[in-house]
């Protein structure tokens, strides 16, 4: 399987680009704040953070909506700052 | 360079409700089928559907599934196949069981029976007193159901290709279907998967419309594969649409707000529902508020900036009230609105939420297409499940409870035809190598790096570069020329603004030309996807004179049965319309003959 970086130009955008389809879900919801939180607050993450954001995308779709609208709380505590953003994402000016 | 081939007995493509249970029943037959998903299949919308499935089990009030079918005729606005109707209404019930079996967790009564809720447009004994119908998995009813059909699928040895998009199906000189094209997208890989029957379960495509409570994936891809194979769609003019999503963002704020007394204001401050239903007001029906709302706004009395949205006020009812009887709302609107509705109303527009049209099917989930002197004749090896068929079910309007029945009942429906096909057609056919090139062209065309004319005319320049943009006025277009306020006007200025958009279409190249998850490339074939089912939608709404359920026209305003009581049929070639007649004889009833649709 050909894994060469083709005519991208900027460094690392495949990572980006894989990470973009991952914001792909099966709510709307979930698509409108993930897409929002990519493209604004994502690239000032620190790489611990990134990481973490990678694996909240594993999670189930009604699992994330739960735990940004506030019904439940995720069980592990890196989660917490990225949900506690997702929420925001949409409100900021 | 080569090609990489694989074969199936089937091919689906699409991992929601439809294309699981369908691969569920052939898996269990011992049949080899692969399912090809552009995401993960968890991630597929039926995720996100919440309602319930309608069957009659008369566990909490009496019920029978004729009663069911008279309510889904009915909802039809007598445009749904009877014969289809009796099917899903009778089979829900073994659907709903088959279900329980495979451990979806359905709320249950104190007797352990599954319970069953109220929903609008049920009724007992043929249009007298409300049923309770409607099966439910708490509020994750399509979660339930989609995680246990994946499982049972992986029990089942399914082969799973995620992330894998169809580019378009192949067809041999006599119009059998041998497979699809189907692009890897971590790779940018193309990959031949040839199949004897191939299922179309691709969904919806709510996302044509700028403001749609549908998924970023519901672009249509199947419908188009469909139109581009030669096949028409039905009655896609039927697009149904909520009256209340939040401005802008198209995230669905329930009815029930209006049940507890908030209401919808202008730019003027008016409760404008006032003139368009007296009594009624802002509990009329979906469409009525839906129409009035565009009309507002089409009048000038929009709200915000651009006066382009309208504001539903729930403030006066107190924090507590929103608290206990609307928990949710609050939390929606300060998360994809960023207001608190306790302090300030929020602003809405109606959201596309179902399409009623599709790829033309039969009740075993056969594609039917005209051909010679027949106007329902089988495409060999074709089979279209979901909301990207049209059985026709819901004909010009669904009812709720119906979408989830639709997906389970068709889907097991072709699962179960395709294994006596296999029988009757055990080898595969020889690949058209004409149709696998067409199909290949269609992707070598986004790999070109500056875009040459192609097929007739030629490309105009374009006013836009690139897909996002042409994407985001294609989708305004739709919403202002073909949504929920239709008149020939309208619609014929859309359909000219969506010929000028496919030509600007060809006048766009991407600048990433990488393989490897090349998102751009994904976006240009769905936005090549949308603008075709876009144009079947406007074609088809401008060709019907008459309004019937979801489809209204001011300027045709009542339904007209002698006239028009027959399905659309869209072609893209030359964007021509045929029509045929609707089904109205039931296969074991009596069928029910239109009458004025009141509730």
């Amino acid at each position: 399987m050909s894994r060469e970086a083709g005519s991208r130009e900027r460094p690392g955008a495949e990572a980006g680009e894989r990470l973009r389809w991952q914001c792909r879900r099966g709510m709307l919801e979930l698509d409108l704040l993930l897409e929002s939180f990519l493209e604004r607050d994502y690239p000032s993450l620190s790489d611990p953070e990134k990481r973490d954001f990678t694996r909240l995308l594993e999670m189930q779709d009604p699992q994330l909506h739960d735990w940004i609208m506030g019904d439940k709380s995720p069980d592990d505590p890196a989660f917490s700052p990225l949900i506690l953003a997702l929420r925001e994402t949409l409100g900021q000016p | 360079m080569t090609l990489p081939r694989r074969r199936f007995d089937t091919l689906i493509i699409g991992a929601g409700g439809a294309g699981l249970n369908a691969a569920l029943q052939l898996a269990g037959s011992g049949l080899r089928v692969a399912v090809v998903s552009k995401v993960f299949p968890t991630r597929s919308h039926t995720v996100a559907a919440q309602g319930g499935v309608n069957a009659a089990l008369a566990n909490v009030l009496p019920d029978t599934w004729h009663w069911h079918m008279f309510d889904t005729v009915k909802g039809s606005d007598y445009l749904g196949d009877q014969d289809a109707i009796e099917f899903m209404c009778r089979e829900a019930i073994p659907t709903v069981y088959d279900l329980e079996h495979m451990g979806v967790p359905f709320s249950r009564l104190d007797s352990g029976k599954i319970y069953q809720r109220a929903f609008g447009g049920q009724s007992q004994d043929f249009g007298g007193p409300q049923a309770a119908r409607t099966c439910a998995a708490a509020d994750r009813t399509g979660h339930a159901i989609l995680h246990a059909l994946y499982q049972q699928n992986i029990r089942a040895r399914t082969h799973f290709f995620d992330e894998y998009f169809a580019i378009d199906l192949l067809r041999d000189d006599e119009g059998a279907v041998l497979g699809a094209l189907v692009l890897e997208i971590e790779s940018g890989e193309p990959l031949l998967i040839e199949a004897k029957t191939t299922l179309i379960a691709t969904g919806g495509c709510g996302q044509v419309f700028r403001t749609t409570s549908n998924a970023r994936i519901n672009t249509g891809d199947g419908m188009a594969m469909a139109l581009r194979a030669g096949i028409p769609l039905q009655d896609m003019e039927f697009f149904q649409f909520h009256p209340t999503g939040i401005a802008g963002k198209g995230k669905l704020i329930t009815e029930g707000v209006r049940g507890e007394g908030g209401y919808l204001i202008n730019g003027e401050g008016e409760r404008f529902m006032e003139r368009y239903a007296p009594n009624a007001r802002d509990l009329a029906g979906r469409d009525v508020v839906a129409r009035a709302i565009v009309t507002e706004i089409m009048e000038g009395r929009g709200c915000g900036i651009n006066k382009d949205y309208v504001l539903l006020r729930v403030d006066h009812l107190g924090e507590e009230l929103i608290a206990s009887r609307l928990p949710g709302i609050r939390e929606s609107a300060r998360i994809f609105a960023g207001i608190d509705p306790v302090l300030e109303p929020i602003p809405v527009f109606p959201t596309a939420h179902y399409s009623m049209g599709g790829i033309p099917t039969d009740r075993f989930g056969r594609v039917v297409a005209p051909a010679g002197e027949g106007a329902e004749e089988v495409v060999p090896g074709l089979y279209a499940a979901g909301e990207c068929a049209c059985a026709s079910v819901h004909g010009a309007n669904r009812l709720g409870g119906n979408s989830l029945l639709d997906i389970l009942v068709f889907g097991r429906a072709a699962g179960k035809d395709i294994v006596e096909y296999i029988k009757e057609n055990p080898h595969h056919r020889p690949m058209s190598e004409a149709s696998l090139d067409q199909a290949l062209s269609r992707l070598l065309y986004w790999a070109q790096t500056e875009k040459k004319p192609s097929g007739k005319g030629k490309a105009k320049p374009a006013k836009v570069t690139s897909v996002r943009e042409l994407r985001e006025e294609f989708r305004k277009v739709m919403e202002d020329h073909a949504g929920v306020f239709r008149t020939h006007k309208t619609l014929s200025e859309g359909v000219k603004l969506l010929k000028s958009i496919r030509k600007q279409l060809a006048g766009i190249h991407l600048k990433d030309h990488s393989k490897v998850f090349n998102v751009a490339r994904i976006e240009a074939l769905e936005l090549e996807n949308m603008i075709d089912v876009g144009m079947a939608i406007a074609t088809s709404a401008l060709g019907r004179k008459e309004s019937r359920g979801a489809h209204s026209r001011p300027d045709f305003a009542a339904r007209d049965d002698r006239q028009w009581m027959k399905h659309s049929l869209y072609f893209k070639e030359k964007d021509r319309l045929e029509y045929k007649p609707v089904r109205s004889k039931p296969m074991t009833v009596k069928s029910f003959p239109p009458m004025e649709r009141t509730y």
